[in-house]
């Protein structure tokens, strides 16, 4: 059973070694990694995937529990520890919604018994995150943007079976990021949001720091963070309200702002 | 020599595979040689020469089938991309057919194949598939994790043997394995096998002579310097 993977820190690409020596990445952390286009967060993935063991370009290293991972890890693709959703991740599948998690969870599922009890858990996981219920006879092609990002999100912790879930700024998807992150605490997994959604970043544990290709540091989410990310909520709740004005053809006021204070 | 030949349908990344492989090769500071086989339109040769300055060459089969001419010139390439003081040689092939496979014994066999070119592609794509070495999976970060997990399962369901690697192309992850495989590669030798049998039919190659090189065939036959003629009597 893995409980911690572990980065230790390689050297950036101009050879300078990484500020941050060891992350060690717990089951059930919710992390997100912050950083400009090109400072490397694709790198940092590419490390993970591949259990690097300064055999990659940033000489890092990747442990799980600590130790140096078997070479089958890197071998057998079923070992690759992360399941990954991006902004273009989708279902290409137009089977029914049912019949399709049931082949996904065919293949995970140990006992039969087991598949429709994942099923259940799934949708009502992703039910959870998005206004409009999927339902299970619905075609998967039929599913809105939201719908679809909620059931990407709820079949990759539910289903699958990897320790890391990464999220790539998957933040403009339509779903409720709130109750996403109260969700995922609830499996014993690492979540990695790449990120500069403020309120996704100060609802993670920590935030990884990157620039010029590697990580400067680790923030942890500070006491005046945890308070002020109530507030950063709520402002992007307005927007939100806003932006559903706008959709329907309604006139904005300074009113709107009201609740802010 | 170290041989790489590079197969797979049209558009899901085999050059794209090919580029981080070359250049990962050369910052370990390998001499790569490069050879595209196509039908009847190919700029990859153009494009590595440039971005890579290395000896390539392309070779457009025109009417014969693309992986029947890649079993005539592989033998006088094996000897260009040698002369050329290439240790490796990468094959990139048209990757058309679903019935034959371009691989030879001694060479490490790689198909490229996309993820999101759907769930039931591996019960599709026979010997292509089944004699590679290794299983390219691209466009990963397109389709679903549930997606991915099945394409995966149904390749190992297929071909049990044939090791998958799960890349993104567009930024290069996942390939450090492919060119540590290649490193591992057994060098070439003289009378190199393919590795598959091809269909039924009437050429040399078709009827099961699997000698690497135009010298072991007859009928009409093609050399990597010449266009078709006829050899024999």
């Amino acid at each position: 059973m893995i409980n911690t993977i572990t980065i230790l820190g390689g050297r950036s690409r101009s050879g300078i070694p990484e500020a941050v020596e060891r992350i060690d990445l717990k089951m059930g952390d919710v992390v997100s990694i912050v950083g400009p286009t090109g400072s490397g967060k694709t790198t940092l993935i590419n490390d993970l995937e591949l259990f690097a063991d300064a055999n990659t370009q940033t000489g890092r290293r990747v442990l799980i529990n600590g130790e140096r991972p078997p070479l089958e890890y890197r071998d057998n693709p079923a070992m690759n520890p992360i399941a990954l959703i991006t902004q273009h991740t989708t279902f290409l599948s137009d089977l029914p919604v049912v019949d399709f998690l049931t082949a996904h969870a065919g293949i995970r599922a140990v006992k039969k018994s087991q598949i429709d009890e994942m099923i259940q858990k799934t949708l009502d996981f992703a039910n959870q995150l998005t206004g409009e219920p999927i339902v299970l006879t619905s075609r998967m092609t039929e599913l809105s943007g939201g719908q679809t990002r909620a059931l990407l999100i709820a079949d990759a912790t539910i289903i699958c079976n990897t320790p890391i879930v990464l999220l790539d700024e998957v933040e403009n998807a339509g779903i409720n990021r709130t109750r996403a992150m109260e969700l995922l605490r609830e499996y014993r997994k690492v979540f990695i949001f790449v990120t500069h959604d403020p309120r996704i970043a100060l609802l993670s544990d920590y935030r990884i720091v990157m620039q010029g290709g590697s990580i400067t540091k680790v923030l942890y989410t500070n006491e005046e963070e945890r308070v002020f990310s109530l507030k950063v909520s709520k402002l992007d709740d307005l927007l939100s309200a806003m932006r559903d004005k706008i959709r329907f053809g309604e006139r904005l006021t300074t009113h709107e702002l009201e609740g802010l204070a | 020599m170290k041989l790489a030949i590079c197969a797979g349908p049209a558009t899901t990344g085999k050059t794209s595979v090919l580029r981080h492989m070359i250049r990962k090769l050369q910052d370990a500071g390998d001499q790569v040689a490069f050879l595209k086989i196509d039908v009847q339109f190919a700029e990859e040769d153009e494009i590595f020469a440039k971005e890579f300055g290395i000896p390539t060459r392309k070779v457009y089969s025109g009417e014969l089938c693309p992986d029947h001419c890649n079993v005539m010139v592989l033998g006088d390439a094996l000897q260009w991309a040698e002369k050329s003081g290439a240790n490796f040689l990468l094959v990139e092939t048209a990757g058309l057919c679903l019935r034959c496979s371009p691989y030879v014994d001694g060479g490490l066999g790689m198909i490229v194949v996309e993820a999101t070119s759907g769930t039931n592609l591996p019960f599709k794509i026979g010997p292509m598939l089944s004699l590679a070495d290794v299983a390219v999976v691209t466009k990963i970060d397109r389709v679903s994790q549930a997606e991915r997990e099945v394409f995966r399962s149904r390749i190992q369901d297929v071909a049990p043997n044939v090791k998958v690697r799960e890349v993104n192309a567009l930024y290069g992850i996942g390939i450090d394995p492919l060119v540590d495989a290649l490193h591992n590669q057994v060098d070439t030798w003289d009378k190199m096998l393919l590795r598959g049998n091809p269909p039924v039919g009437t050429c040399t190659i078709c009827v099961g002579k699997k000698e690497i090189g135009w010298q072991a065939h007859f009928g009409v036959v093609r050399s990597l310097e010449n266009q078709n003629f006829y050899r024999g009597e």
